[in-house]
C-alpha cells in the first residue's frame, strides 16, 4: 500500500521537497547521500519503521536516460502500521561511500556486506565490512554492469590435481 | 605333471581378487551441491536400491570413502573444498561427475561456476543429464565396477599410467563430439589440451 501521507509530510518538513514517485502502490522517495542517515533515523525513531526488509543496489550503466551510476535501495516496513516505504540514494563514482544504517537496524549487517561484495559500495561505520558471498581473495565487484558475465578468468584460476598428486 | 586342484578351490590372480573385492564394496562420498543431489539421494534410497551393487553406504567423511560422486554445480568458492576432500580420500579412489553441471558447468556459464570439475580433479566416469535418472547413475557405477575389474591392480599401478595423468574434458569424451582413436579430438588437438585457450580468457 502507498506510504501514509503523514510519513511523507514528516520527511518533507525536515528535508524540503524530495523526489517521490509511486509504482503499483509502492512509494519511493529519493534522498541525498548526506541526508541518508538523518532521514533513516527519523524513519526509524519517529515514524516507526522498525523493519529493514532489504538493502540492494542497481547499476544504471548504459541504462537509457539514466543520470546516475548506482541507485542504492532501502526497503523499509513498519510492523505497527503495515506501511512500506522505499528509500533510494543515487551514487556516482568516485563517491561510493554511504553511512551504514547498522546502528538503526541490526539486520543491515549482512545486507550491506552483500551490496559491498557485489557492487563495491562502502558502508561507513559498518563494523565488519568483508565479502559475504565471493571468496575473500576475489577482487572484482561482479554485479557491476562493466564486469563480464563470464568473469575475468577467476573461475579457471585453481591448481590442477592429477592422479599422481592426489 | 599336472597339479591337481582340489574341489572348492579357485585359482586367480591377486590383482583380480583385489579388484573384485574393491569393486563390490565402493563407499561413495556424496558431494551433492545442487539439484542432482536429489537424484543421488533417490539412488541411495530403497526404491532404486544401490545396495544391490554394494555401494549403498554413503559416508560424509572422506577418510572412509573411495568413490567421490560430484552431483551438482561447483562454484569457485567450493572448488578448493572439493579438491581438499579429494586429497583426503584414501587410495585407491575414483570419481564420478554426475550431471551436466559437474561435467561442463551446464547452463551456468558465469563468473562463479567452475566449467567442469574435470579441469581440476581427475574424473573416471561422466553421467550426462540434467539431472541424470538414478538408473543412469547406477549404470555409471556398474561401468566403473567393470573398469576396476578390468584394469585394477593391487598396488594401484593403473593410476600411474600417463593417460590417467592427463586432464580430460567431458565434451571431448562424449561420443556426440566424435573422437579419433589416437587420442586426438576431431579438430586435431591432443586430448590433454583444454577445449578453450584459457590464457586468452584470463
Ligand atoms: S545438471 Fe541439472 S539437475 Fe544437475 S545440478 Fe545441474 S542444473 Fe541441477
Amino acid at each position: 500500500m502507498p506510504a501514509n501521507p503523514a510519513t511523507l509530510a514528516a520527511l518533507t518538513a525536515r528535508f524540503g521537497p524530495l523526489p517521490t514517485s509511486e509504482f503499483r502502490g509502492q512509494t519511493r522517495v529519493v534522498v541525498a547521500r548526506d541526508q541518508l542517515l538523518e532521514a533513516m533515523r527519523l524513519l526509524r525513531a519517529e515514524l516507526r519503521f522498525d523493519l529493514l526488509v532489504d538493502v540492494t543496489c542497481v547499476d544504471y550503466l548504459n541504462y537509457r536516460d539514466a543520470a546516475n551510476r548506482f541507485g542504492l535501495v532501502y526497503l523499509l516496513a513498519s510492523t505497527d502500521t503495515n506501511e512500506r516505504l522505499t528509500i533510494r540514494v543515487y551514487l556516482n563514482e568516485p563517491q561510493l561511500t554511504v553511512p551504514s544504517v547498522i546502528g538503526l537496524w541490526k539486520g543491515a549487517d549482512w545486507l550491506e556486506r552483500e551490496v559491498f561484495d557485489m557492487y563495491g559500495i562502502v558502508f561507513d561505520g559498518h563494523p565488519d565490512l568483508r565479502r559475504i558471498l565471493m571468496p575473500e581473495e576475489f577482487t572484482a565487484y561482479p554485479l557491476r554492469k562493466d564486469y563480464p558475465l563470464q568473469g575475468r578468468g577467476e573461475r579457471h584460476n585453481f591448481p590442477v590435481l592429477t592422479r599422481r598428486e592426489a | 605333471m599336472a597339479i591337481e586342484v582340489p574341489e572348492n578351490v579357485v585359482v586367480t590372480k591377486l590383482d583380480e581378487l583385489a579388484s573384485w573385492c574393491r569393486k563390490n564394496s565402493l563407499w561413495p562420498m556424496p558431494f551433492a551441491t545442487a539439484c542432482c543431489g536429489i537424484e543421488l539421494m533417490a539412488t541411495g534410497a530403497s526404491k532404486h536400491d544401490l545396495a544391490r551393487f554394494g555401494a549403498e553406504v554413503f559416508r560424509f567423511s572422506p577418510r572412509q570413502c573411495d568413490l567421490m560422486i560430484v552431483a551438482g554445480r561447483v562454484v569457485m568458492k567450493m572448488l578448493p573444498v572439493l579438491q581438499r576432500i579429494w586429497q583426503q580420500m584414501h587410495e585407491p579412489k575414483w570419481c564420478i561427475s554426475m550431471g551436466a553441471c559437474a561435467s561442463t558447468g551446464g547452463v551456468f556459464d558465469t563468473y562463479a561456476v567452475v566449467q567442469g570439475i574435470d579441469r581440476f580433479i581427475p574424473v573416471d566416469m561422466y553421467v550426462p543429464g540434467c539431472p541424470p535418472r538414478p538408473e543412469q547413475l547406477i549404470q555409471s557405477i556398474i561401468d566403473l565396477q567393470e573398469m576396476i575389474q578390468r584394469e585394477g591392480t593391487i598396488e594401484g599401478r593403473e593410476f600411474e599410467l600417463a593417460s590417467r595423468q592427463q586432464t580430460k574434458r567431458a565434451l571431448v569424451e562424449l561420443p556426440m563430439y566424435g573422437r579419433i582413436p589416437d587420442g586426438r579430438t576431431n579438430d586435431g588437438r591432443p586430448m590433454s589440451q583444454p577445449i578453450r585457450n584459457l590464457k586468452s580468457e584470463i
